[in-house]
């Protein structure tokens, strides 16, 4: 491995054992590219050269491997990525009135990322709160049984803590 | 945090030790956790599938294959080393059980798919979670990790000479790595693309080697198997539908939630009883009772007990116990429409007739729900629907045509209602302008 790493130590030392845990080492593809991304905010140019390296197979692998999936993104999000499910449970007790709300809330359309780079939103697909519809997503965070108000407060918490310089 | 929700006629099995602190090793120990897989080792691996076999255990995913016959397949002799696969990809809309095993139970999925290797002796274990469930990543690696310590995993399991490791890893936002080959694929580190079968995961699977397959609450279930014993689980359901199953009740019903009951319990019970019945006094129009791939019942179709069998003979399935409720105010077209749009989103695109079926479905039933539709749209919609079925590597195409057949042909009125430039008489929720591309 290059001497010279995009990632904080900890994450490369994360790489490195990553890597010699399954059979084939190409396994550790799809949960680097999450780990790099959470640690970066987007899979660059840079990520993709240094993280194909590590597994030694091609960028154009690789970049196949993230068009696939849809958590995995090469442009930055906001800090504060928030993703509304829309699907049938979410649908039948209100997730479209809440991905409209956000979006009003917000000034921003789906997939839109606010000016200041604090929130960007998505419509997502079912995220497995089917019983705690409607929900939605920040982050890595669950929200559920939404409301207008509901979310409102979820988002003026993240605002807040993002003011006070508290991390995620 | 995710909560099971309760009902007098709940049986705790799977979720016998949820809220009881049972993610800290020592407290699963203390609720008898990892005595079965002692159990187990005393069995043998013929043991252990005859004991499966007992528990009428039916895969929990959605296919409801019998889970000890599907261990039975995995030959005895391979050049390859064998392994044992976790699926806690859950993403059919309407299911959210195995988040809360993963939550609350690490440990029983751990001590499951510990059995499961011993079954086939193999020597190493996955458990995929999916992206969105990062949280229980964690919780998952925590207790994987003080599972090795105790020496429950790793080299000598259970002072028994037999070594098992087990990783656990996310995946990264795509519904159709739950279907199994194409877990393999994306475990490999490539696109989640299904497999062409035969050959069986059971023969060829992840790196090509023997592999068993199994739903997160299939696993997590296996020790309280042998918990229990598997005759006295299977007598807790009905005839070849062993034991109970996390049913999650959502969509416009009073008290959503997931709730233990045993198979066959009575459908329309589940609904006005467990779940407390339709909100405001609404009358049921449908259920969908195992998930968005499993065709619609009418409101006069649930009187049913939720088996496998029972459900299919009703012309759906059981699935992956995913219950959506919905009220008469619904529009079918519009639901319809949303699970098209699902489907076509999820379609990896390898065959043709499941990528390009998918998105005209859902150009169709947009146009349809817009009002720009003409009658043989309707026609066109089903027949569309019906060349998918059976015409593809994995079952998408399947999940996406079925519940489009059964909503045109029992809500055939609905979508008639919607022609002739009238579009949508219910009230409209919110559809995003589709972007054609």
């Amino acid at each position: 491995m290059s001497s010279t790493t995009l990632f904080s130590p900890a994450l490369a030392a994360r790489f490195d054992k990553l890597v010699t845990l399954y059979p084939v080492k190409r396994s550790a593809l799809v949960p680097m590219l999450l780990y790099a991304q959470d640690e970066v905010g987007y899979l660059s140019d840079a990520v993709i050269v240094e993280i194909a390296d590590r597994i030694g197979i091609t960028e154009l692998d690789v970049r196949n491997v993230i068009s696939y999936y849809s958590l995995l993104r090469i442009k930055p999000a906001g800090k504060y990525h928030v993703q509304v499910c829309t699907n049938i449970s979410c649908m039948l007790r209100g997730g479209n009135e809440i991905l409209d709300h956000c979006k009003k809330k917000l000034g921003v359309a789906n997939k839109g990322v606010t000016p200041d780079g604090l929130f960007s939103l998505e419509e997502v697909e079912c995220i497995g709160a089917c019983s705690w519809a409607p929900a939605a997503q920040v982050n890595y965070d669950f929200h559920e049984n939404l409301t207008a108000e509901a979310i409102d407060k979820v988002l003026d918490d993240y605002r807040t803590k993002s003011k006070s310089g508290v991390a995620k | 945090m995710a909560t099971l929700a309760t009902h007098p006629d709940c049986v705790p099995v799977v979720s016998y030790r949820f809220g009881k602190g049972a993610t800290d090793i020592g407290r699963y120990i203390e609720l008898g956790g990892y005595d079965s897989v002692p159990k187990a080792l005393a069995l043998g691996p013929e043991g252990i599938i005859n004991e499966m076999k007992a528990s009428n255990l039916r895969g929990r995913g959605g296919a409801g294959f019998p889970t000890g016959l599907k261990w039975s397949f995995v030959p005895k002799q391979s050049a390859k080393p064998k392994y044992v696969l976790v699926n806690g990809d859950e993403s059919e809309p309407g299911t959210c059980k195995d988040r809360l095993i993963f939550e609350q139970d690490p440990h029983s999925v751990i001590e499951g798919t510990i059995i499961a290797g011993l079954s086939v002796q193999a020597k190493m274990g996955f458990i995929y979670l999916r992206g969105e469930y990062r949280y229980l990543l964690q919780i998952m690696e925590r207790a994987v990790a003080q599972a090795y310590t105790k020496g429950f995993l790793g080299k000598n399991i259970f002072g028994s000479g037999l070594d098992f490791d087990i990783v656990t890893q996310t995946g990264a936002g795509a519904y159709e790595v739950g279907e199994e080959s194409a877990l393999m694929e994306s475990l490999e580190g490539k696109r989640g693309i299904p497999r062409i079968r035969p050959p069986f995961p059971a023969v060829v699977g992840l790196y090509g080697g023997p592999t068993i397959i199994n739903n997160a609450e299939t696993i997590a279930t296996v020790p309280h198997i042998f918990r229990m014993g598997g005759a006295e689980y299977a007598k807790l359901g009905t005839e070849r539908n062993g034991g109970t199953r996390l049913f999650c009740l959502s969509g416009h019903i009073e008290r959503p939630g997931v709730y233990e009951l045993p198979m066959g319990y009575n459908l329309k019970k589940m609904i006005y009883e467990v779940g407390g019945g339709i909100p405001n006094g609404k009358k049921l129009k449908a259920v969908v009772p195992g998930g968005a791939s499993t065709p619609a019942l009418t409101a006069d179709e649930i009187d049913i007990g939720m088996d496998f069998d029972q459900v299919g003979k009703a012309g759906s399935m059981l699935g992956s116990g995913g219950v959506v409720v919905l009220d008469e105010t619904t529009c079918m077209v519009e639901f319809a429409l949303r699970t098209m749009k699902f489907y076509a989103h999820e379609s990896c695109g390898w065959c043709i007739p499941c990528r390009e079926g998918t998105d005209w479905l859902k150009k169709s039933l947009t146009r349809l729900h817009e009002g720009g539709a003409v009658d043989k749209d309707i026609d066109n919609i089903r027949y569309l629907a019906e060349n998918m079925l059976g015409r593809t590597f994995c079952p998408l195409g399947d999940a996406a045509a079925m519940p489009t057949i059964a909503f045109v042909k029992k809500f055939r009125k609905e979508f008639e209602d919607h022609l002739d430039g009238k579009g949508c008489p219910y009230r409209h929720t919110h559809q995003e302008e589709l972007v054609v591309v």
